[in-house]
């Protein structure tokens, strides 16, 4: 098997947490599908990677398999999961306990229904300290307030009395941040952060996070399908379709030439702020059915530049330049023809907070 | 609901997610299954129903049964005795000597006109009104919809006995309580599908054309009440049926000179140690029937509304 | 939330009066002539007249109902003329004994009910899940007075280890409190059961346990904190039908509650006592929904007025 681990940057750190050939499977026995078929990744310490794609690429479940939350039916099917040295594909529920919250911690895409509707913030949050910290009633809670306060939520003392209904969409992203970040976790993963928020809160949740990141030397596994965040925020870029990584590589580099037409129809699909008269391209049809994923490369029937080999014939995830991949037979060809990509994503964009 | 509590069969009884909820990043665009066919159970289900009716419709002319055709030397025999005269009696009698199986036959007549008969009526009542209440809207809607809700905020199993007991025994007065305290339940279901029609554009556009309330209403409106009205109807039947024998067990049903399960039920209450079968038998009867109605009300609901099945 | 309270209570008082006027209405179109009933088929035509003028039968409907409701305002609903005295102390009377069966159906519902719900779904698709709901099946299908004969018939008549009819001691409690609740119970599992495979799925429950904490702290403190929520509203529910069904079951058990009361007073016309104990059963069904719905806003600080950002 060839390594098709995204190289980071030339960040020599050894990876925090890595995938190997990770597949997640739904259902047992016979009739079994592959949700996530085969995917590698490295996240070095310290820095932050998007995993990228529509939904339905797999990239959320790929997320949940490294906090052990995969939903009901779905399992690790193979690979591994390694995690500081420790391999946790194979963890009972007993096991992964102790690990999240601590080592890893996750947000999730809707806020909303993330919090527990029935208890209070402040509560929600004490939770952590007094049930994994041991601390008493009353201190659990000066902590969680100290934590809201932390993750700038105006007037904590009282609002830790309020309930999630009670916040605004953003507000309530907060909440979950402070939650997940109460016990010092190594890497958190933030799974649609800022989707399920209004446009003019996104970019304020994202400098939050960045910013507690960078303070707590945070490594972060960011789940998006939105380029302009992960342009500004991520260190590189997995792009996932269809269960498999097709591209990965330093987000700069990789948002600025894609090297597969895959990633070249996501960025077309993407407002650009610098041209706001030009012209969305939705990548037309729809992500396949994990049961019935096409031969060949999975992507072909959407592909404009799809060619009779692309119908048969699998394309591996190979090197494209230093410390890139792409898992298209033609992947030469979509970096040189740069010139159709929109020029929002120059270096000039996307340097960000890198 | 009336007497038997009833209200937890209409209770939404399915959980909308548990295990084996679709993980969250599958593709969701799963081909919808093929209609389903009618589970075997149900065929059985509706294989007895038309015994019972049958049994209903004929059995009292082959196995008569009178209130006074007492015949004491034969009382309280076993199923299966022999009988003085030399016959076998299947099903053991009673305490005057009357023959249990002509009495489960005689009974069967009124369940099945009564499980009818009200729902037919109750359901016509709840037809109209409900039609009346969700396409003309309005002060029509709210006194109608006002006036089933301060209904069923009263226990109804109370309505019926009351209104049963004043009338006095007779199997008419059995059907008004009953059509009476469960019209609401159909007039909710017309309502609630007259008024997802109501707005839909094919209604505005006759509406338009200028076609009349009554056109509209027949033509529009009611076919698309139809399906849930019969899921509805069906499962009352069975509610309909264990209402009356309560009623009669209560002595508030049938008159003493007509045999119904509750009534026999009710009079072998005093000869439970000597002979069981009296108040048994005509209960298994009433239990079968009413499972067999569940079950094909259930078959039927999953069939009209395959999103209902699991 | 004082006015969601006046709401409520408002609420309650027209149901109140609503089944008030219902049953005046149906007693009053009643065949038969309360008045002959009263005094027995010798009674001569002009005591007949006296009386009907004394009960105030022979006024218009409108002016009786006034007077009906004037009455039922000062706790009046006439006097029983088949046990004599007051009608609404006769009833009361046997309240405490409802009371006390249905709290006894309600205390077995849960004990039973919600464990039985709560293994059905953590064991959801099993064969544990699927012996529970047979009976919970079954429960729901059998007409209940029947379930109560045959519980006579084996515990009492065949067994000799239960007594049939009241009693007084602790142990003739148990078969109608287990009638009473046998129907309920089932629904109680179920519905336990649903509602925690429904909040299983929900997100917050994958938030609690990607905060680490310990699996049964999910569950308790999380889940079925958020499954009470359903389960009360139909607590109201239950507890007021177990106080109408229990109609029937006490006149199975010949239990000297409210039901057997009003059922031998119905079939004796004395309606003064029918209808004093319909609005003594309707009132403690209303308030018991009132408490609910308090309880309701209180469990789920989404309906709560105070906590309406």
């Amino acid at each position: 098997m060839t390594d098709t681990r995204p190289p980071h940057g030339g960040t020599p750190t050894a990876p925090l947490i890595s995938l190997t050939d990770l597949r997640l499977t739904l259902g047992r026995g016979a009739g079994t599908v592959d949700l996530v078929r085969g995917v590698s990744l490295d996240v070095p310490q310290g820095t932050t990677v998007a995993i990228v794609g529509e939904s339905g690429s797999g990239k959320s479940l790929t997320a949940l398999s490294m906090m052990g939350l995969l939903p009901p039916g779905v399992t690790v099917g193979g690979g591994d999961i390694v995690f500081d040295g420790t391999p946790m594909a194979r963890l009972t529920e007993r096991e992964w306990q102790p690990l999240r919250g601590r080592q890893l911690s996750m947000i999730f895409q809707d806020p909303l229904s993330a919090l527990n509707p029935c208890i209070r913030v402040g509560d929600q949050i004490a939770e952590m300290f007094r049930l994994r910290a041991g601390l008493g009633r009353r201190e659990a809670r000066d902590r969680a307030v100290e934590s809201m306060v932390e993750v700038g939520i105006p007037d904590a003392e009282r609002r830790a009395r309020s309930y999630p209904h009670e916040f605004s969409g953003g507000m309530r992203q907060r909440v979950m941040i402070a939650m997940a970040l109460s016990l010092q976790p190594r890497l958190l993963i933030a799974d649609e952060p800022t989707t399920a928020l209004d446009v003019t809160v996104q970019a304020q949740i994202m400098r939050l996070l960045v910013a507690r990141k960078q303070a707590r030397g945070l490594t972060m596994i960011l789940i998006s399908h939105d380029l302009g965040v992960v342009s500004r925020s991520a260190d590189s870029v997995v792009v996932m379709y269809a269960g498999r990584v097709v591209e990965s590589g330093p987000s700069r580099e990789v948002l600025t030439r894609p090297a597969h037409p895959y990633t070249v129809g996501l960025m077309r699909s993407v407002p650009d702020r610098r041209r706001p008269g030009a012209a969305l391209e939705a990548i037309p049809g729809q992500p396949p059915d994990p049961r019935t994923v096409p031969s060949g490369c999975a992507f072909h029937p959407r592909c404009p530049m799809a060619r009779d080999r692309c119908r048969t014939e699998v394309p591996a995830l190979r090197p494209v330049g230093p410390a890139r991949a792409s898992a298209c037979h033609f992947a030469d060809e979509v970096v040189g023809d740069g010139a159709n990509l929109p020029e929002t994503n120059d270096a000039s964009e996307v340097s960000g907070h890198a | 609901m009336t007497l038997n509590p009833a209200s937890p069969a209409e209770a939404p009884e399915r959980a909308a997610a548990g295990p084996g909820t679709p993980a969250p990043d599958v593709n969701p665009a799963v081909p919808a299954p093929a209609r389903r066919r009618m589970p075997p159970r149900a065929w059985v289900a509706v294989g007895f129903l038309a015994l019972v009716v049958l049994g209903a419709a004929v059995g009292p002319l082959l196995l008569p049964y009178s209130a006074t055709d007492t015949d004491l030397p034969n009382r309280l025999l076993p199923p299966g005795a022999r009988l003085s005269d030399g016959g076998v009696t299947l099903l053991g009698t009673d305490q005057l000597g009357r023959d249990l199986l002509a009495q489960i036959l005689a009974g069967s007549r009124v369940s099945v006109i009564v499980g009818l008969a009200t729902v037919l009526i109750g359901g016509f009542a709840g037809l109209v009104l409900g039609l009346l209440a969700g396409y003309f809207g309005g002060w029509i809607d709210t006194l109608i919809s006002r006036l089933g809700d301060a209904q069923l905020a009263f226990p109804s199993v109370l309505l019926a006995i009351l209104i049963a007991g004043v009338l006095g025994p007779s199997l008419t007065n059995i059907i008004i309580a009953l059509a009476v305290t469960r019209w609401v339940i159909f007039a909710r279901v017309v309502r609630a599908s007259a008024l997802t029609v109501q707005g839909l554009e094919y209604v505005e556009s006759a509406r338009v054309v200028g076609a009349g309330h009554l056109r509209i209403l027949v033509r529009y409106i009611l076919p698309s009440c139809w399906a849930p009205l019969l899921v509805a109807g069906t499962a009352q039947i069975g509610l309909a049926m264990v209402a009356e024998a309560s009623l009669s067990f209560l002595g508030l049903g049938v008159p003493v000179t007509q045999a119904s399960w509750g009534a026999t039920i009710s009079d072998g209450r005093d000869y439970l140690s000597s002979a069981w079968w009296i108040s048994t038998l005509p209960g298994v009867a009433l239990a079968l029937v009413v499972v067999a109605v569940g079950l094909v009300s259930d078959a039927y609901r999953d069939h009209t509304d395959p999103r209902a099945a699991l | 939330m004082l006015r969601f309270v006046l709401k409520r209570l408002a609420q309650a008082l027209l149901i109140i009066l609503a089944s008030l006027t219902v049953v005046f209405l149906v007693v009053r179109v009643a065949p038969g002539d309360p008045a002959a009933l009263i005094l027995g088929a010798s009674a001569s035509p002009s005591d007949l007249a006296d009386l009907r003028r004394e009960l105030g039968l022979d006024e218009p409907l409108l002016s009786q109902y006034v007077t009906f409701l004037h009455g039922v305002l000062q706790g009046d609903f006439g006097s029983s003329w088949r046990l004599g005295g007051d009608a609404l102390a006769n009833v009361l009377d046997r309240l405490p004994a409802t009371l006390q069966l249905s709290a006894c159906a309600l205390v077995v519902t849960l004990v039973v009910g919600f464990p039985l719900g709560v293994v059905s779904a953590r064991r959801a698709g099993s064969w544990i899940d699927r012996l529970i709901s047979v009976p919970t099946l079954l429960g729901q299908a059998l007409p209940s007075f029947w379930v109560g004969v045959m519980l006579i018939l084996i515990f009492s008549r065949t067994l000799d280890v239960l007594p049939a009819t009241a009693d007084g001691t602790v142990a003739s409690l148990v078969l109608p409190s287990v009638t009473l609740a046998l129907p309920f119970l089932g629904w109680l599992a179920r519905l336990v059961r649903n509602g925690v495979l429904e909040e299983l799925g929900k997100d917050y429950v994958r938030t609690a346990r990607s905060k680490g904490v310990d699996s049964r702290v999910v569950f308790y403190r999380h889940v079925v904190r958020n499954m009470m929520i359903p389960v009360v509203t139909l607590l109201g529910l239950l507890v007021g039908n177990f106080i109408a069904n229990a109609v029937i079951i006490e006149v199975v058990f010949a239990w000297p509650g409210v039901g057997s009361l009003m059922i031998d007073s119905i079939t004796n016309r004395d309606y003064s006592v029918v209808q004093a104990a319909i609005m003594t059963i309707t009132v403690a069904y209303v308030l018991l929904n009132l408490l609910v719905d308090f309880l309701y806003v209180k469990l789920d600080p989404r309906l709560n007025p105070e906590h309406m950002s």
